[in-house]
This record gives structure tokens, sequence and C-alpha cells, in this order.
């Protein structure tokens, strides 16, 4: 029961990067396309699955005034394990993704569940915690990457969605239209999470 | 390179290819502290400081210990613990030698150690493979370009509580927004520099 809350609350309650405002260096920078967006949102969910593993494993252990230390060393370590997998086995999205993959040890997401949750927390508690924040980011990057890519180059995972002599939108693949795109987003889940507050008000009286 | 190659790479790196609007490097702290101006510039030196400072320190950790002993692999936990020994060390000495400063830049010190900017112009130092006195350069104009965008985009949120902003976008939406604004109008600076 509560292993399926820990995990559900990635998905919808505390979703990065929308209700958790962290993580958006490559929220911004790789979702130019819906692939490149799972990628990187895979590629995170690894590494916040095995640090929380580890951070709760090791939390009896690790003394508290070194704790942060101690994490980034682990997660650097799961860093360093999928930069060197995705070399070898996924070698253009390793490419496509570029300096974005050793910046995971920076996503301020990993860090922050391991001090909020993982280091106070039993092991499956935390890799529930864990994929659920993960997938949750990962949903939120195909979508907003798929977002971007259907109105900048007009295709979905690189098929043509549009009639053929559609202008694709450019703005929407450089730099200016990735803030852009992720403030409407964000408004657009303040509104949903708006009303649904207000359905649930209306029902309670 | 002549003189005049120097200012145009600096140039380059503070406007054109802005580390924060263009490269996205840095964009956590960008939202976190710039509400306030006297945060916003507080941030932005101790930004200076340590990212021109971590730029030269891993160089030499790059170039004189990790290629020697053929482990670059190692790259992303080297750096990441030189940059995070090093904030803890600036934080050290600067509270006992300059205590006006250290009162100044205290609680952004810490948050330094996670802001990507400066794991990544570290590691774009050596993807570039810059020689020690670009990187030098590169780390300190990023870092002021980082500074001018922050410090900018301050300026123009402190102007918000006087505006009538929907509901919806109160917040970091609004922000984002502005920053997407802030990026196009820094993209007008691509002339300035020829490819």
């Amino acid at each position: 029961m509560s292993l399926q809350k820990e995990f559900t609350k990635g998905l919808w309650e505390i979703v990065p990067p929308f209700r958790l405002v962290l993580g958006l260096c490559p929220t911004l920078a790789v979702t130019t396309s819906a692939e490149n967006g799972m990628g990187m949102g895979m590629a995170t969910t690894f590494v916040l699955v095995f640090s929380n593993l580890l951070v709760s494993l090791l939390r009896k252990f690790i003394p508290s005034n070194v704790r942060i230390a101690a994490y980034i060393v682990i997660i650097a370590s799961f860093v360093v394990i999928v930069e060197l997998m995705m070399q070898a086995y996924t070698f253009p999205l390793y490419r496509a993704l570029g300096i974005f993959i050793p910046l995971i040890v920076v996503n301020c997401i990993i860090l922050g569940r391991a001090e909020a949750f993982a280091g106070k927390r039993g092991p499956l508690e935390s890799i529930a915690d864990g994929l659920g924040v993960g997938i949750g980011y990962t949903i939120s990057l195909t979508v907003l990457g798929a977002f971007r890519e259907i109105l900048g180059s007009g295709t979905l995972w690189g098929l043509k969605v549009f009639w053929s002599g559609f202008e694709p939108f450019t703005f929407m693949v450089r730099a200016p239209g990735a803030f852009v795109a992720l403030g409407v987003m964000l408004a657009l889940i303040n509104f949903i999470s708006l009303k649904l507050e207000e359905r649930k008000r209306r029902a309670v009286s | 390179m002549s003189f005049g190659d120097y200012m145009l790479f600096i140039i380059g790196a503070i406007l054109v290819n802005n580390i924060l609007l263009a490269k996205f490097l840095g964009n956590c702290p960008f939202l976190g502290v710039s509400r306030r101006m006297d945060t916003a510039t507080g941030m932005s030196m101790a930004v200076i400081f340590v990212l021109t400072m971590a730029g030269m320190i891993t160089w030499l950790v790059q170039y004189y210990i990790l290629v020697p002993l053929d482990i670059e692999y190692l790259q992303t936990i080297a750096f990441i613990l030189v940059i995070a020994a090093l904030v803890q060390l600036v934080e050290i000495v600067m509270a006992k030698s300059l205590p006006a400063l250290y009162r100044a830049l205290g609680i952004f010190l810490p948050l330094i150690t996670t802001n990507c900017a400066v794991l990544g112009v570290a590691i774009i130092n050596i993807q570039a493979e810059y020689d020690f006195f670009d990187t030098l350069l590169f780390s300190f104009s990023s870092a002021v370009g980082y500074s001018l965008a922050l410090i900018l985009f301050a300026g123009i949120r402190e102007r918000f509580a006087m505006a009538r902003i929907p509901k919806v976008f109160q917040g970091t939406a609004i922000g984002l927004v502005t920053a997407g604004f802030m990026a196009l109008a820094f993209s007008g600076f691509a002339g300035l520099v020829g490819h």
C-alpha cells in the first residue's frame, strides 16, 4: 500500500520538473525531440533508482556531516556507469545528449531525493520513490520533447505529422523556444491542478 | 591568436554563446535566486569567483593527473569532487580572511557545487581542447555572461511585483517565459561574431 503511494506521488503530486522545480537544465536543453527527451529521462531514472537504493542501504553508516559529499560520490559513480554504457550501446543518443550526460551528477532532483527521502527511509520504499520520480520525469521530458518536435520540426519520433507544405515553427526547437514551451506547460499544469482542487472542494461541500 | 581574436572569443562567450540562455547551464539557481536584486548580485560574484578557479583547477587535474594515469573515464567523478572540495575550501578561507565578503556570499557558496554551469564549463574546456590561457579566459567570460543574464533577469523580475499576472502563470511559469524572451534578445547578438 505505502510502496504504491511512494511510487505514484512521483507521477503527479511532486512530478519534476513541474512540481519540484529542479533539474531544469537538461529539461530545457535536450527536449528538442521526443526521443532525446525520453533518452535523458531514462538515463536519469537509472541513476536515481540505484543511487536511492545505495544511499538507503548505507544510511546508517554515512556520518551526517559528510553525507552530501558521500551522496555526490555515489551519484557520480552511477553516472559514469550510464555514460560508459550509453557510449557502448546507444552511441547516436550519447552524441545527441552530449555534455548533459555527465551533468546528471549535478541534477538537483537526484541529490534532492537522496537528501529528502532515501537518506531516511528503507531500501524498498526508496526504490519505489526513485522509480516514481524518475518515470514522472521521463514522461514530462517526453511530452515536452514531443510538443517542441511537432511544432518545431513538424515531426514526431522522426515521422512527418503535417502535410508536405507545412512550414515548421523553428522558434520552438531553438533556445528561446525551450524556455517559452516549458513556461507554458508549467502554466497548463497549474491550470489543471487548480481545476482539480476546485472540483474536489465542490464535491466535499 | 591575435588580440582581436581574443576580444571576439570573450564577446562570443559573454553574449552570443551565453552559458545560461544559449547553452542552458545553471538554470536552477537562475530561477531560484533571481527574485531579488541583492541575492542575484551575491550569487553572480560567487559564480564568477568559483567558476574561474574551478575551470583552472580542473584543467590541471585533467592534464597532470587523469591523462598521465590514463584514467580519463573518471573525469566526471574527479571534477565534481574537485569542485566540491574547492567550494568548501573557499568557504573556510573566506570565513577566516575576508569575513565581510563571506557574509555577503556565505549562503550562495554551498549552492554552487550543484550549479551545473561550473561542471559544465569545466567539461567544455576539456572537450574544446583549450590550452591553459584559453581555459582561464573562457571560464571567466562565461561566468561574466552568466552574471550579466542573472542580474538583468533579476531586474525584470522585481517589476513582476507591480504587474498583474494571470494566476496560473504566477511564480516560475512567467519567469520561464520571460527568460525565453531574454534568450531571444540575446540571440540577436549572433550577428556580432561571424562564424
